[in-house]
């Protein structure tokens, strides 16, 4: 797996950190070159994941930055939470399933808007998703 | 790889005492495969730019690598070598054959008793031309790499051309075989046409399209429902018979989506849609 | 604070959003809206989110959520100039803006506005003379 490169460490504890963690996000995937559709879906997911973090997880820190594979240059973006964590998986990636206020778009939505997702949770143990999107 | 400096030094002077023999035969064999597409002059000076390279690399100041930093000077040349062998079409094999033809050389001249090399001096030489040869064989790959996406960008460039019919109504002729990538150019192209002109009408034909696979109808749909969202309509036309029991077949809803058997109809829906009323004007000579 | 401003022209209230919204503050603009439509009497109401760079999900329900208020409060709600690349996205999520009118431009979305109160005969209120046959 490829590491994130100087990567940037945003706490995640009201509305405005959701804001500018998709700012942030927005800044590196210029830098990183991504396509502006391909920006446009990064920093959407962003936004849903780290709104997650937030209402689901009871708040925590996103992790942002480039990564390279090759010649080919990417941008990830972690986020982390110490709450509750996903006790059935397969429900919470169901299009419409909610446990909040939302639509139900955020976790199978998002997942459908990058490149790769990795999801690291248990119930009881906090929630850590991963996601990366490659310039094309 | 590090390799003993007095080994090196042996094999460095070994070359220099045996280069006329060796390139003139290095020459002689790789000719044999390359015949008709270089000139002999051409093919003798580039084996001589490996040959080159090959003693750069077990000159004094360097460790025998070809990848490592000493070599620097010794890489650009092979690296420039392979490109242009990229370019000029040769084949993998033939690429970092040339290269390795060098052992085969050697071998012959000390068989034959014309030179003398110990075994591990030779092994040593092996090595070296091993890395050489895989060096020489990854510029390749790059190079060709970098020439498909190159011409694939150009031909994406090239095919998706957006054209305006009416006031407020552009259309996009697909001609041949639609990739996902190309019917997602098409797809922000058409869409970025409805903003700059506004235009509240697209119609996407694609008469000339032989085939498409699930993917490349799911684009298509995508890009209807992104034009309703952006408060605009898309007809799609020239739907054949074929293609039209693929989407069927493969279980694909268009739903309410406005589809035409040709661009004429896909234009008159439009113009009625946007409040234009096409009339046919009696002809005036019958009155006569 | 932020707070994205409601202002009227005519009988349309028009919402340029031109600043990227936080929750709170889409919740709040939900809230002024429908205050204004009640407050003024307004039949149409026209959101232009040209300025937006992205659209996720809360601000999608923000969007469907004012057009349904609305709908009850007798307005109706055309959301205007969305881009291109967020329009995709907004695919890809799988958000469809049901029930959300949507045009290209501002003036497009008075059209439509104009012809919707003509639907609706709003302000038009026909006497009949006595001369008038009835068909």
């Amino acid at each position: 797996m490829t590491e994130l490169e100087e990567p940037q460490r945003l706490p995640i504890a009201d509305d405005k950190d959701v804001v500018r963690v998709r700012q942030a996000v927005r800044v590196i995937a210029l830098a990183a070159k991504l396509p502006l559709v391909d920006q446009t879906k990064l920093v959407t997911a962003a936004s849903e994941l780290a709104r997650n973090t937030l209402i689901h997880g009871g708040g925590g820190h996103a992790l942002v930055g480039q990564v390279h594979n090759g010649r080919r240059a990417g941008v990830r973006a972690e986020f982390v939470d110490t709450g509750p964590g996903i006790a059935d998986l397969d429900l919470a990636f169901t299009d419409g399933y909610t446990t909040g206020s939302g639509l139900g778009l955020g976790l199978s939505g998002s997942r459908r808007l990058v490149d790769e997702f990795e999801i690291v949770t248990a119930a009881g143990e906090g929630t850590r998703i991963t996601v990366t999107k490659w310039a094309r | 790889m590090k390799v003993d400096a007095e080994a090196r030094q042996r094999l460095s002077a070994f070359l220099v005492t045996h280069e006329e023999p060796i390139v003139r035969q290095w020459t002689e064999i790789a000719a044999r495969t390359l015949r008709g597409r270089l000139t002999n002059t051409e093919l003798t000076r580039q084996v001589r730019d490996v040959f080159g390279a090959l003693q750069a690399v077990l000159g004094a100041d360097s460790d025998g690598e070809i990848a490592g930093a000493e070599s620097g000077e010794s890489r650009g040349a092979l690296a420039e070598l392979s490109r242009a062998w990229a370019r000029q079409g040769f084949t993998p094999s033939e690429t970092a054959g040339l290269v390795f033809t060098v052992k085969e050389v050697v071998l012959g001249l000390t068989e034959s008793g014309q030179a003398e090399l110990p075994t591990t001096d030779f092994l040593l030489l092996s090595l070296v031309v091993d890395d050489m040869g895989l060096f020489t064989f990854e510029t390749y790959t790059k190079t060709r790499e970098s020439v498909i996406a190159d011409q694939t960008e150009q031909l994406l460039e090239l095919s998706t051309p957006v054209v305006k019919l009416w006031d407020g109504v552009v259309a996009v002729p697909l001609v041949g075989t639609l990739d996902s990538a190309r019917a997602q150019v098409v797809m922000e192209k058409l869409l970025q046409t409805l903003v700059d002109t506004g235009s509240a009408f697209a119609i996407v034909d694609i008469t000339g399209v032989p085939a498409v696979d699930t993917q490349v109808a799911q684009h298509i749909l995508k890009t209807v429902v992104a034009a309703r969202l952006m408060g605009a309509e898309c007809i799609i036309s020239g739907i054949r018979p074929q293609i039209a029991q693929t989407v069927v077949a493969l279980g694909i809803e268009f739903g309410d989506i406005v589809t035409k058997s040709n661009l004429a109809d896909a234009l008159l829906h439009a113009l009625r849609a946007s409040g234009v009323e096409v009339v046919r004007r009696a002809s005036r000579d019958k009155a006569f | 604070m932020d707070r994205v401003p409601v202002l009227k022209i005519g009988e349309i209230l028009l919402v340029s959003i031109q600043i990227d919204l936080d929750d709170q503050t889409a919740l709040q603009l939900q809230e002024d809206l429908s205050d204004r439509i009640v407050e003024t009497g307004a039949h149409g109401v026209v959101i232009d989110i040209s300025a937006l760079e992205i659209v996720d999900s809360f601000i999608g329900r923000m969007l469907s959520t004012i057009a349904a208020v609305s709908r009850v409060l007798d307005a109706e709600t055309v959301v205007v100039g969305m881009r291109p690349a967020v329009a995709i996205t907004l695919v890809e999520l799988g958000l469809s803006l049901n029930g959300v009118r949507t045009a290209l431009n501002v003036d497009k979305a008075l059209e439509i506005l104009a012809e919707a109160k003509q639907v609706r005969g709003v302000g038009v209120l026909t006497v009949r003379g006595s001369d008038d046959v009835p068909l």
